[in-house]
């Protein structure tokens, strides 16, 4: 009989996590719903019932601060009684952890299931409980409900415990793939393998090769394809694994001038990069780019930096703290899995959420993305934090469009010796006879078709069993082994299981050494009842694949099992040129290696760019300026974030320089991140963002842009050296393939090779080459008549260095009687500004980036920070300069003082535009009266005095005609800023 | 005569993350400093008698899954060294007694706290705990402490104030009963307190990040010598490490620094 056990807070304590729930519950019914208290409880549901009720008690109460009741209720003093568990084969953490505390205490196994129930008091029906435990508390993919009026539980509360039925064997199925076109593409919907008609007919004719099925009969295989294979295949050649848009030959048309462009990814991406590395010759910092798990530069002599930054778009979309959770824990292991493997020293988030306020009716399967937004928040606290890793840097961009699928960017940055054992550490190698071993988490059905699934788009059917939640301390356990062993060089080769699992990563490491065999009845299971062909694809997280040497495997198994880590020899890495599976000693799977990772074939596209005509608009003036910049400043875009950041530890492993807030009472917004990764050097890493899908909507060559361009002036602003930084591009875009239900694909296409060409041309010309990248390309949403489709949006995150973390310059203003300047010109730029939004209205009048002048005020701007001489440095972006001026003087504590007609801009500009134009490349500086001469001869040209910092906290503009147009305490515009999020 | 040899040992493991940082001060402040991984120290493959001074650091440790350090706690009691040795608790309290010394910081604190090494009061008992923050959430803030002069306390020794980071999500301080408040009080047990900008303890949010009773951020045993904090001593180890450092003219050495200070020097010099 299983047993169940209920904690609570004493009456005496102040419940915090009920309070929170209640208040959450209150701003969604808009504070119409009778509620007066929450009493949280931690429920365990225990699988015996024979433990002593001390051992229960030691286990789960703290008696300073708990009660406890065991098989009963712990009170009736409620009017509801709301229960939240989790559905069979969801991770359980908690559950996982009480397990392994009973079992230290009594000596017992047993499984445990955690739950946590929400006690309600108040005057409410049921049916409003069941809209707080379904809309608010649960998350029905994953959880289970179970709602008791305090009349009904006199009895006492049945405890559940949610067991994975072991519904049938284990099966290897063999498929005909001699069957019609039409059902060939039904067979890859069927089973979400998200191949289409050309694919799936390029798997039919391998199947018909005499020679391969002379080799598969060798092997005991017959001439249908196994389920292993087929899935295999699926995996391997997913959007999500192969980047089939990025490689596809496209046909571009411009004005009826054709181009032909072979892959996206090596004429841009790749392309830019090679010309980076020539033009840099001795200077170039690229280690290894595009071709491990993530990107390689140097650091110093003697230790090199490893950066990824990846998407978890549609996991987050249907369960955004599982989603987001598993975002975070599984981009980690993308520079742990490089090379030989790197410490982990930051993350950063980017967030694009639709507006959490917002009141329409949500379509068919979307959460509010006020859900979202929290839900995503508190995924990546707790993967991050719980990981040991600081959440240095992010972003959260708000547009609505963004309510189909929201995007999480999650990134990772590692720190590894250039050389381990004499090896360089960024290479692999692996021997034919190395052992194949899987580490970390066991196998379950999680995460099946994850890779497929994020290659379709969002849709009522989107199976559930891509959703997973992660476990950072599984992980954290594994990276503290895993470093040792590598210390100890006890493995040649590893790699992370992410996407397509152990298919995937098996599968490419076996392309070092010329093949694989690996047993899939050797992998441990979370639970029995998987087919082969689920064992080899599943995504269950926390896991890398190493290959050891046979005579380091004994050390290795015993290391890990010292440390509390499981380790299993799969199979081996041979040289046959097969990727081979067995189970229970027979063959399931045996596929061509060379086809099965170079069979794919290419895929041609047409792109069609149409210069839609916009209109532009005349900017509307303001009645009041200064109400105008309040107003401006609580926009969702520009507002404070610190609701979330302070949510995220960032400054764990003791480095931390330049936090996500500083200034004078710790809550400015910085530009960018500076840590130092090795405590007793001063040498700094700096990482920043750059992201402007608004500008998307007029072309998307100079949203691109300037979305690099904010990244790099952001690194500049803290203190970042031009001549050592590197970037990563995440692209993510609305379905570019046309079709029927999408037929303006050809154009979004356009817009991708339009994006693709300005990162060719700006990244060249800035000399920052990409070194790591991702895209995710089907972020729509469709239901019924719905599509919803986000703006194409592309992320640019710069990693680099600054020689001495002690130059690193602040945006907060810092002493009255500095000077304040500003770097480049104004040009009348306000399409898709923030300030147009702010109206309604969007301009068409984007901003350009002239690169060669911003790359000469960088440089500039860097050898006087340098020198020392800069007090203060801000990027201007979205609201322009009115908005990065005033973040300058609150954070700063301190008045400012600016004049318009000192701001050099160009001419038949007004106020409104000159304070909110967005144009790129602009920095504010401010500089110590006694540097002034110092500063001009090093800024040249570039620099304009327009104004002071002043003791009266007083924020003043002076417009064109002299007279001032906005006079407003800093304290306001700062309340205005600080109040629009805070939850 | 030579200096006397401080070797202070780090505890790793199971959800541990701030051992980097606490090495890196330990050893600042000139302990001869190792990183051990707690299935070492379990396996006997390790001695905690070979050190003198010993730190806890912050972390998840197995998650925080049961409430913080609430398994760590389990651990220490009910794990025997070697398989069949004196459990971890046993090695710790024969450790204390030979006059050495204990630093937890953070989700060390906690364990410290829920081992009932702290306050001690007999040692073993859990009388105190640290609780969920009143904001029901997870925050990273810095906050001004006040140092009790009148506490036992080694590791604070000299000090008035100090401005360091908390981050967690469970740093409530809260007694089991008025009484051990009062006895807490009378011993002078409470060693740090959250203050004010003019160095008064205070129960003002977000001055007192958490709610804690008496606005206790950190606390003593009668001896003095085991100490456990809420707040990061060793997230201060440098200047660059404050979060306004750019406005103010700070010594190179962080802050935090004082605490591993003072402990090698007592080690040293009693």
């Amino acid at each position: 009989m299983p047993l169940r056990v209920e904690i609570g807070l004493k009456p005496r304590l102040f419940d915090s996590r009920g309070e929170r729930i209640r208040g959450k519950i209150l701003a969604a019914f808009d504070g119409d719903i009778a509620i007066t208290s929450i009493k949280y409880l931690d429920v365990y549901n225990i699988g015996r019932d024979d433990l002593d009720d001390s051992v229960l008690k030691e286990a789960f109460c703290d008696p300073v601060i708990q009660d406890i009741a065991i098989g009963k209720p712990l009170t009736t003093d409620f009017d509801w009684y709301v229960e939240i568990g989790y559905r069979p084969g969801v991770t359980d953490n908690v559950g996982k952890t009480a397990s392994y505390a009973l079992e230290l205490i009594s000596g017992k196994r047993t499984s445990v299931a955690s739950a946590k129930a929400f006690l309600i008091k108040g005057n409410v029906d049921r049916k409003s409980v069941l809209r707080i435990a379904e809309d608010l508390l649960a998350n029905k993919l994953i959880e289970n409900v179970r709602i008791f009026h305090v009349s009904e539980i006199s009895g006492g509360i049945e405890p559940t415990l949610p067991i994975v039925k072991d519904l049938k064997p284990p099966v290897v199925e063999e498929i005909s793939l001699e069957i019609p076109d039409e059902e060939l593409v039904e067979l890859s919907r069927k089973r979400v393998l998200a191949l289409n008609l050309e694919e799936m007919k390029t798997i039919q004719a391998y199947t018909k090769d005499p020679k391969v099925i002379e080799q598969r009969k060798r092997f005991g295989l017959g001439k249908d394809i196994t389920d292993v294979e087929l899935e295999a295949i699926a995996q391997t050649w997913s959007e999500h694994c192969k980047h089939k848009i990025f490689n596809a030959h496209i046909t571009y048309i411009e004005d009826g001038k054709k181009e032909e462009i072979h892959s996206l990814f090596r004429t841009y991406i790749q392309g830019a990069t090679t010309k980076i590395r020539e033009i840099k010759g001795d200077n170039d910092i690229c280690v290894s780019v595009f071709r491990d798990n993530a990107g390689v530069i140097r650091f110093n002599e003697s230790n090199n930096l490893v950066f990824k930054v990846e998407t978890h778009n549609s996991p987050s979309a249907l369960d955004p703290y599982g989603g987001a959770l598993t975002g975070i824990v599984g981009v980690n292991r993308d520079p742990f899995g490089t090379g030989l493997g790197s410490r982990l020293i930051f993350n950063t988030d980017i967030f694009c959420f639709a507006d959490p306020f917002y009141t329409k009716p949500l379509p068919p399967r979307i959460l509010h993305p006020r859900r979202i937004f929290e839900g995503v928040r508190e995924g990546v606290e707790h993967g991050g934090n719980k990981s040991g890793i600081p959440t240095v840097n992010g972003c959260i961009v708000f547009d609505d469009r963004y309510l189909g699928k929201p995007l999480v960017f999650c990134g990772t940055a590692g720190i590894m010796p250039t050389e381990i054992g004499g090896r360089p550490s960024h290479l692999k190698e692996i021997r034919p006879g190395d052992l194949a071993v899987m580490c970390g988490g066991r196998i379950g059905k999680d995460g099946i078709h994850g890779a497929t699934f994020s290659s379709e788009e969002l849709h009522e059917e989107s199976p559930t069993s891509a959703v997973q939640i992660g476990d950072p301390i599984t992980q954290k356990k594994m990276t503290d082994f895993l470093l040792v062993a590598r210390d100890r060089e006890l493995y040649r080769a590893i790699t992370d299981n992410g996407a397509g699992g152990l298919s995937s990563s098996v599968g490419e490491l076996a392309l070092l050494s010329g093949g694989c065999r690996i047993d899939l009845d050797k992998p441990p299971l979370k639970y029995q009842g998987l087919s082969p062909w689920e064992i080899l694809l599943s995504e269950a997280q926390e896991r890398m694949t190493l290959a050891v040497p046979r005579e380091n495997i004994e050390d290795f198994i015993k290391l890990s099992q010292q440390m509390g880590v499981e380790s299993t020899v799969i199979g081996e890495f041979t040289s046959s040129g097969y990727f081979h599976c067995t189970y229970e000693g027979k063959t399931v799977a045996l596929l061509d290696l060379d086809f099965f990772h170079n069979g794919l074939p290419d895929m041609h596209l047409e792109a069609r760019w149409e210069q839609k005509t916009i209109s532009n608009v005349e900017t509307p003036d303001p009645q009041d300026h200064g109400e105008k910049l309040c107003q401006m400043l609580s926009r969702l875009n520009i507002c404070s974030k610190e609701y979330v950041i302070r949510q995220y530890d960032h400054e764990v492993q003791g480095g931390s320089v330049i936090k996500p807030l500083t200034g004078l009472k710790c809550d400015g917004p910085s530009d960018a991140a500076v840590i130092r990764p090795i405590l007793d050097s001063m040498e700094g890493v700096v990482v920043s963002n750059g992201i402007v899908p608004r500008y998307s909507d007029i072309d998307t060559y100079n949203m691109a842009a300037c979305a690099l361009d904010e990244a790099l002036r952001n690194y500049i602003c803290v203190g970042g050296d031009p001549s050592h930084w590197a970037c990563l591009d995440n692209f993510c875009w609305c379905d570019p393939i046309e079709s029927e239900k999408n037929p303006d694909g050809a154009f979004k296409l356009a817009q991708l090779v339009r994006a693709n060409k300005a990162l060719y041309d700006y990244t060249t010309a800035f000399e920052c080459p990409c070194i790591s990248g991702k895209d995710s390309m089907k972020n729509d949403y469709i239901s019924d008549n719905i599509k919803i489709s986000i703006p194409p949006t592309l992320l640019f995150s710069v990693i680099g260095k600054i020689q001495d973390v002690r130059k690193a310059v602040t945006m907060d203003l810092k002493q009255a009687g500095d000077v304040v300047y500003m770097l480049g010109v104004t040009m009348n730029e306000m399409g898709g500004s923030e300030y147009l939004a702010s109206l309604g209205l969007r301009g068409s009048s984007v901003p350009k980036v002239d690169a060669a002048s911003a790359l000469r005020r960088y440089k500039n701007l860097h050898r006087a920070m340098d020198a020392g001489i800069i007090t203060a440095a801000h990027d201007i972006s979205d609201g322009g300069l009115a908005v990065a001026a005033a973040e300058m003087a609150f954070s700063g504590g301190l008045g400012m003082d600016i004049d318009l007609s000192l701001v050099p801009s160009q001419c038949d500009m007004k106020d409104t535009e000159i304070l909110y134009s967005e144009t790129q490349s602009r920095i504010l500086i401010t500089v110590r009266e006694k540097d002034l001469g110092k500063a001009e001869e090093m800024l040249g040209e570039d620099a304009s005095r327009i104004g002071l910092v002043t003791s009266e906290p007083r924020f003043v503009v002076r417009g064109l005609d002299g007279s001032v147009i906005i006079d407003k305490d800093i304290d306001i515009l700062e309340k205005a800023w600080k109040a629009t999020l805070d939850f | 005569m030579m200096a006397k040899t401080i070797k202070a040992l780090v505890i790793s493991g199971y959800g541990t993350n701030c051992e980097m940082e606490m090495a890196h001060a330990s050893r600042m402040a000139g302990a001869h400093t190792d990183i051990v991984h707690i299935s070492d120290v379990i396996s006997g493959k390790c001695n905690i008698q070979d050190y003198n001074f010993l730190n806890l650091a912050g972390g998840f440790l197995d998650g925080d899954d049961l409430g913080s350090a609430q398994v760590a706690a389990i651990r220490l009691r009910h794990l025997k060294i070697g398989g069949d040795g004196p459990s971890l608790i046993d090695e710790i309290t024969r450790f204390i007694e030979q006059g050495n010394i204990i630093l937890g910081v953070c989700n060390g604190f906690q364990t410290l706290v829920k081992s009932g090494l702290l306050p001690g009061i007999p040692r073993g008992k859990r009388i105190v705990s640290l609780t969920f923050n009143d904001s029901g959430r997870f925050e990273d803030r810095w906050v001004r402490l006040s140092v009790n002069k009148e506490s036992p306390c080694i590791f604070t020794r000299g000090l008035e104030s100090l401005y360091l980071p908390v981050r967690h999500g469970e740093g409530k301080f809260v007694t089991d009963s008025a009484e051990i408040l009062e006895h807490i009080r009378e011993q002078n047990l409470a060693t740090l307190f959250y203050s004010d900008d003019k160095g008064k303890p205070t129960m003002e949010y977000p001055m007192n990040p958490n709610g804690s009773t008496d606005a206790i951020a950190g606390l003593c045993d009668t001896t003095g010598r085991i100490f456990g904090l809420m707040p990061h001593p060793e997230a201060f180890t440098h200047a660059t490490n404050h979060p306004s450092w750019t406005r103010l003219d700070l010594p190179e050495r962080g802050q935090g620094m004082a605490i591993f200070d003072n402990a090698v020097s007592f080690l040293r010099n009693g």
